[in-house]
């Protein structure tokens, strides 16, 4: 026997694996007596109106207050979950929707709230329509949209396209012709923060809209077989690896991470000409870039067509909103008074302002005299219309989607963008696990 | 337990009381068994960490054995741990050797190389992805056209950069018990060996490392056992990428339980996580000789 008890102890302290996935529930778990608990992500300007809205909920309604809780961002995306799981969740839950609220409303984790809507119809007149899709789980509404909408948009740099003599790309053809100029001056025509992967799908998503259309991409979320493997999926997929082999791309994007904004700065730099990215990305290019934004230097477009594509031009691709959806597990008094939050609290008149004030566009219609009075009115009307005419809005694919086929897309994307997988193969992985 | 005390250590005084081991054992069974326990029942259901817990007999075993994702996570975590190993053994050794003496320079050297295990493996990451940044990092910051590769973003290299960092984060530590093995050794060796004419190099070699074996065996279990469970690191600095270049035994399983809400999978891999740790550490002991345990000079 050379298994000493020493030995167990010392393994017992090299492999923490038990510890990693015995994970922890946490205290603020289902509150007592009516005050409901409520938790969101940290971070300004976001933080700061989100607290606002809560604290002014409060001082309304000093019987029922809500406790509020922040975290980061991926910190909160384990962490919800796990409290879930473990029956310790807040009142209100905090999240993006579509295939994660899928998860929750399929294990009977949070409240259908349909018939709410219906009792109170005005609320839901007051929000962009596009904002229900993904709070809504097989015909039924299981989460309050709120806060802004977020479309993705081509940003580019006037001082670099003035510079080097060309316009804005007007189709896809003009993008590819516009590479090798760019190269040639020894400017990056694209930034990207590749290492977070999410930055690499937003082309995907806007490349299979483009040519063939929204079908294309909700195939693949109803689950169709060999939704990936149509004609369009991969010639769209062939188009992206198309633009990484004509140098497109920043040299080094593989390691580049949009968290610390370094895909940003090679824009407002000038080190790249192009770049698509979120409608936040204007708020940091206004706070970090200078005077890049006030001298008119950041241009901004809608993604253009692909010649031949069957994809509507007014479809767009992001965040249609963010999501608050309750606990079935809270108690009726603070389901009440999370209900309450959600007619009287979300969305107000102070919160509004707060949003248009750092560049975002609330969910609430009829927001236009707001907008057009803001330093940036230019760029919140642009938003604005994307998000009101859009006629689809695709959401966010890696939130559309479970978080299991999720992974998969992620991971399969940045080998689509090192040019390790071809489209087929991307298309053969994606279809084993949207497809099952 | 009897059975797992091992042979009888001769003449160690039977006064020694059982029950004094019972707190490390409450904390060892609570904190290391029953969750190892808990892990091994969930390998043999499905769970997404929100809805109920189905049993659904081997299919995540099934699932984990037969997707290409686990030789190729298997393979990076043994090919991190015996490039790392072979990095840092000869390293440590050389600047455990070279501390052990009583000077006073060697003295502060040996704080200054300390520092790297003072820092959190988080901020190591973190201040090291931002120096290795292909256009705002180190390399175009000085103009240095080698230094700003896109070192995180091709496979071998971002490979390469996690041995290095991980090499530069956990050399200090090995090198602290060298220095305590080889401050171990009789001086009257070395007094010996230069009374017979040995020069430095040949004291190195013939009395220092031979007399080091037993440290060696301690240094190497600790890090071979220890890279099976590298993770904070990777996780900050590539996030097991590009694509899945450097998707580490650990990290796959925090990705499929965590990201990927495939709880069952997940426990399969921290299965095979601990029997993979277990079967290293006792191969190690083997190599080790019968007597690893009674060493007097191992620094453990």
């Amino acid at each position: 026997m050379a298994l000493s008890r020493r030995t167990l102890l010392g393994l017992a302290a090299g492999v923490p694996v038990s510890a990693a996935l015995a994970g922890c529930g946490g205290s603020s778990g289902p509150g007592k007596g009516g005050g409901a608990t409520y938790w969101y992500l940290n971070g300004q300007p976001q933080e700061g109106v989100r607290a606002g809205a809560v604290d002014a909920f409060n001082k309304a309604h000093p019987d029922n207050e809500i406790d509020d809780t922040t975290f980061q961002n991926d910190a909160y995306k384990t962490k919800i979950k796990t409290a879930i799981g473990a029956g310790q969740a807040p009142t209100v839950i905090w999240g993006w929707g579509g295939g994660t609220l899928r998860a929750y409303a399929e294990a009977d984790q949070v409240e259908d709230l349909t018939s709410w809507f219906d009792e109170h119809s005005e609320l839901r007149k007051g929000l962009f329509p596009s904002s229900f899709g993904a709070a809504t789980v097989d015909g039924r509404i299981y989460a309050m949209p709120c806060e802004a909408v977020q479309p993705i948009i081509l940003y580019y740099n006037n001082r670099v396209f003035e510079r080097v003599g060309v316009e804005p790309p007007q189709s896809w053809d003009d993008i590819m012709a516009l590479v090798p100029r760019f190269n040639a001056k020894g400017i990056a025509p694209f930034a990207l923060g590749g290492q977070s992967r999410w930055t690499n799908m937003m082309w995907l998503e806007f490349l299979f809209d483009r040519i063939g259309g929204s079908e294309v991409f909700q195939a693949a979320v109803e689950g169709e077989k060999n939704a990936w493997s149509h004609p369009d999926a991969i010639k769209a997929l062939t188009k992206l690896q198309d633009l990484v082999k004509a140098g497109g791309f920043v040299k080094g994007f593989s390691s580049i991470t949009a968290d610390s904004n370094a895909d940003q700065a090679l824009l407002y730099t000038g080190r790249a000409a192009m770049m698509l990215h979120g409608a936040w990305s204007y708020g940091i290019q206004q706070t970090d870039g200078g005077d890049f934004v006030s001298s008119g230097s950041l241009g901004y477009m809608t993604f253009p067509p692909v010649e031949g594509g069957k994809g509507d031009q007014s479809d767009t691709v992001g965040n249609p909103a963010q999501y608050l959806s309750i606990s079935s597990k809270a108690s009726a008094a603070q389901k009440k008074t999370a209900k309450d939050f959600f007619a009287t609290g979300i969305l107000q008149e102070e919160e509004v302002k707060k949003w248009i004030g750092n560049g975002s566009v609330p969910i609430r219609l009829g927001t236009e005299k707001l907008l057009a009075a803001s330093e940036n009115a230019d760029f919140l009307q642009f938003t604005y219309d994307i998000a009101s005419k859009a006629k689809v809005f695709v959401q966010s694919w890696d939130q559309a989607l479970s978080p299991t086929a999720a992974e998969t897309l992620l991971d399969n994307i940045v080998k689509l963008f090192q040019l390790s997988i071809p489209p087929q193969q991307f298309a053969d992985n994606l279809n084993a696990v949207t497809g099952a | 337990m009897s059975a797992l005390t091992g042979r009888p250590r001769g003449r160690e005084p039977r006064s020694v009381l059982p029950w004094l081991a019972v707190p490390a054992l409450v904390v060892f069974v609570g904190f290391a068994v029953v969750p190892l326990i808990g892990v091994f029942a969930l390998s043999f259901t499905t769970w997404d960490g929100i809805g109920s817990i189905r049993p659904s007999g081997l299919t995540s075993w099934r699932a984990v054995l037969t997707d290409p994702g686990l030789p190729h996570a298997l393979w990076v975590t043994f090919l991190v741990m015996a490039v790392s190993w072979i990095v840092q053994t000869p390293l440590s050794i050389l600047l455990g050797t070279f501390l052990a003496g009583r000077q006073r320079y060697r003295a502060v050297l040996g704080v200054v190389y300390f520092v790297p295990l003072m820092l959190s493996s988080a901020a190591i990451a973190i201040a090291y992805e931002a120096l290795l940044d292909p256009n705002f990092g180190l390399g175009a910051g000085l103009k240095i056209q080698a230094l700003s590769q896109d070192w995180l973003g091709r496979p071998w290299l971002a490979f390469g950069v996690v041995v290095f960092v991980v090499s530069w984060q956990f050399v200090p530590f090995h090198t602290l018990i060298y220095q305590g093995g080889v401050q171990q050794i009789p001086k009257s060796l070395y007094e010996a060996a230069q009374l017979d004419g040995a020069g430095r190099i040949r004291q190195f070699f013939d009395i220092t490392l031979p007399q080091l074996k037993y440290t060696v065996i301690t240094s190497s279990t600790l890090m071979v056992v220890g890279s099976l469970t590298f993770f904070d690191l990777i996780f900050v600095l590539t996030e097991g990428g590009p694509g899945d270049a450097t998707r580490v035994l650990a990290l796959d399983m925090y990705k499929r339980g965590f990201q990927a809400s495939l709880m069952g999978p997940a426990s399969v891999i921290a299965v095979i996580l601990v029997l993979v740790g277990l079967a290293l550490a006792l191969l190690l002991r083997r190599l080790g000789g019968r007597d690893a345990g009674a060493s007097q000079l191992e620094g453990a």
